[in-house]
Formats: structure tokens, sequence, C-alpha cells
């Protein structure tokens, strides 16, 4: 489904990826995690192209990313992403932030649109918000009305990127509880975290970043049971201990 | 009191032109002011260097250079206007320039996020601009958008100079005739005050109304 080839990134004199080789199959969830800095949310935003990739290639679902214009709109309508912040449109309801997409990007007509939000919302379970403003809403429904935002563009990939650091620690679970249900529901996902549980709840696959490397790259059983790398066991070792 | 009694009508006339030159170069400046900031904005290089020039050319001009230049000098190389529609155009080109510095500065207050998730649900930039950057935007500058529509119904008294008969022309004329400038230009001061509490009032009216939840 995303198959990225050599891609490397380059923040002015910053080399932030270096040669990145991954590939994700239809279905899969990976979950990358990493010590900050270490480019996992760059991975991740290059993605649908918010960054550009400064070399190799990235195609998804056997197309390449193409470089600008609507080609490159409509990709990003097949790629969902949720990002740190939410970044809800604080001028729209949350309903209005559901249907945006679907009415504008994929023309499907208002009252389906509507009805269809609807569903997502109750799905997330903020269907009681629906008229309400983003600033309203607790952190952790925020972060679910944009999952619900995400899904209704029916994407064939969703990527997080880091969904829960903003949050409260009591809310964490409610929105890993959605991205979880998801992951069963066989949603291609890429999720840059610092969830452990999660990784190790819904993970195919532990993907594990350092200095804009992939490090280390298996199972959230044996990634977590015996890393193969010194670094791995040291960021573990930090991460793990408490 | 008098001069002014005496001279309803003329002056009358000349408040109507007032108020209709400050419509019609408010609406064509807010239009004007919006695609130049979304140029100073484009992703393309030559659309932004674009939306710079004209910021500059009109900004650092003065009106009235500008409007004795557009209704003397061009019907010199045959292109000519009537008064009213010359006057309504470089004042709406003028205040345009200074709208799309303030509408600039509040796409700027729409933080990058907001674009970003736009993007990422596959609007293009047009739509983003339209439907979460514009709407988010225009609300944080109503006030100073405000400002520059009031300072716009006050520089309406330059097209006097070129003879479009206007409140401040009118009331000169009425001076003319009746030598009692205390009386009339008071008079007139006092319709401009009232036109200017009034945009202030509808200002401020949707800067609540339309005020964002935060």
């Amino acid at each position: 489904m995303v198959s990225v080839r050599g891609l490397h990134k380059w923040f002015g004199p910053l080399h932030v990826l270096k040669d990145i080789d991954l590939t994700v199959a239809a279905g899969e969830v990976v979950v990358v995690v990493g010590p900050s800095g270490s480019g996992k949310s760059t991975l991740c935003r290059c993605l649908n192209r918010l960054e550009t990739a400064g070399q190799g290639s990235i195609e998804v679902d056997g197309e390449p990313l193409p470089a600008e214009g609507r080609a490159l709109a409509r990709l990003r309508a097949d790629v969902g992403m949720v990002f740190q912040s939410f970044n809800l449109f604080g001028h729209r309801t949350v309903l209005d932030n559901v249907t945006l997409g679907p009415t504008r990007v994929r023309r499907v007509p208002r009252p389906e649109a509507r009805q269809q939000a609807m569903a997502l919302l109750e799905r997330v379970g903020i269907a009681d918000k629906a008229d309400h403003f983003p600033a309203q809403l607790s952190g952790g429904q925020q972060q679910r009305a944009a999952i619900a935002r995400a899904l209704a563009m029916r994407p064939k990939v969703l990527l997080f990127d880091e969904p829960t650091s903003a949050l409260d620690p009591e809310m964490v679970n409610e929105v890993l509880d959605v991205m979880v249900s998801l992951a069963a529901e066989g949603m291609t996902m890429i999720v840059v975290t610092h969830e452990m549980g999660f990784a190790r709840r819904a993970a195919d696959r532990v993907v594990f970043m350092d200095d804009g490397r992939i490090v280390e790259s298996g199972a959230p059983d044996d990634f977590f049971a015996a890393p193969r790398t010194e670094r791995a066991r040291d960021f573990l070792s930090k991460i793990l201990q408490h | 009191m008098d001069a002014l009694t005496a001279h309803l009508s003329q002056l009358g006339h000349g408040l109507v032109t007032t108020v209709e030159l400050t419509v019609v170069t408010t609406v064509g400046a807010m239009l004007l002011g919006i695609v130049v900031a979304t140029l100073r904005i484009a992703p393309v290089a030559l659309l932004r260097a674009i939306g710079t020039a004209y910021v500059e050319v009109l900004q650092n001009l003065p009106l009235l250079a500008l409007l004795v230049l557009f209704v003397f000098a061009l019907p010199t190389i045959g292109i000519s206007f009537p008064l009213f529609t010359s006057a309504a155009i470089v004042i709406a080109a003028y205040e345009g320039a200074y709208l799309a510095e303030a509408i600039r500065a509040g796409i700027n207050t729409v933080g990058v996020g907001q674009a970003e998730a736009a993007r990422a649900i596959g609007l293009t930039f047009g739509q983003s601009l339209r439907h979460v950057i514009l709407p988010q935007g225009l609300r944080a500058v109503i006030q100073p958008i405000g400002n520059i529509c009031i300072a716009l119904l006050m520089n309406t008294s330059l097209a006097a100079a070129v003879g479009v008969v206007e409140l401040t022309q009118a009331a000169n004329n009425v001076n003319l005739v009746e030598a009692q400038p205390i009386a009339v230009f008071t008079g007139a001061g006092l319709a401009y005050m009232l036109l200017a509490l009034i945009i202030g009032q509808v200002t401020g009216l949707l800067e609540r109304r339309l005020a964002i939840v935060r």
C-alpha cells in the first residue's frame, strides 16, 4: 500500500531522514517509535507530501506521489492524517469539520455527507458533540473528531503523527481505543507514537528510528522482549523503566 | 443654520453620492484586497511578486495624485470613464492595497496546522483558502478592516478634486453662495461623523456575531 525507497530529507544542512526504506502492506499497522528528533514525524509528513522528499521515491497504492496541484490533492484525499495538535477547523462545528472534505473533495451531496458524518461521530463516541465548536471539546474529544474527519474521506491509509502526545493522561485511552478498533477492522495505519502499550496491542510491526535512520524493525513482541540493537535497548530501557 | 436648510437638497445629493461612492468602493476594495492578499501568499513566486508590487505601488503614492493621474492623464491616451466611475476605480484600487495588507495579517494569524489539515483532507489551495483560511483570517481582522473602511469614507472627499460632486464638494458649492463656512462645513463634518459611527457600529456588530468560540 505504501512503499518508500531510499528516502532522504534535509532541512537546510540538517540531514533528518537518511536512506529510509519502508513498505507497508494493505491492512498492516506499523508503529514508528524512536527518540525525539529521530525523524519519525518527518517521515510521516513526507508520506502525504506535507514535507517534500529530498531524494528517493514514495508510492501510495502503486502510484508515485504527485508533485503538486490537483493530483496531489487527490492523493491526499486518499491518505488520511491525524495530527498531534488535532488541527480541527475552529470556525466550523464538529459536524461541519467532518463533512467539509466529503462535500468539497468527494462531491458527496450534503444530506448524505451529514448522515455519514453522524455515523462516524457515533462510532468515535462524540455524536452528542456534533453541533459544538472544537474549542468546546476536551482534547480527547477533539482528537476523536479529527479521526472522524480523516475517516470521512474513506482513506486507503491513515497516518497518525503523535496523536496522543498533546493529551492529558486520562484522555489518552479514549483515543487509543478508537485507534485499536480501527486497526482491528483492517485499516492500513502508520502510527508515530510514544504509546508503547498501543504498539503492543495493535501493531503488526514496530519500526524503531534513530538519527534519521530505521535502525530496527520487527514484530512488537520480539522488539519489546528482545531488541536486537544497542540503541533500541537503550531507548526502551529509558521509557519502560517506570 | 439657514445656510444648511436652504440647500438641503443640494447637500443631500452630495451625501448620497458620498454614500454610493463609499459602498461601491468598499465592495470593490474588499474583493481586490482578498485577491491581492491571496497573491501575496500564493505558492508561486511570480504571483507573490505581482501582489507585492501592487501593494507597494499603490500604498506609496498619494491618493490625490492617483486620482488626478487617472482622470486627467488617461484621457490623453484615449481612455476615459465617467467621473464617478473613475473616482470609484481609483479609490477601490488604492484602498484595496491597504485592505490586502490587513487581510494578509489576518491570514497570518491562522495557524499553519489549519492549512495542513485542510490540505491533508484533499482540499486544493483555493479550497483551503475559501473554506478554512479566509473565514478565520478575516474574522481576526474585522476591526482593522472597519478602520480602513472609515479611512476610505474620508478619502472619498478627494473625489471632489476631480469634479465629483460628493458631500465635500456640495458643501463647498453651498459655501460659495452663502459664505458661511462654519455652519456649512460643520454640518458636512457631522454627516461624515455619523457615517463613520455607523461603519464602526457595523464593525463591532460583525465582530461580536462572527467571533470564533475559543
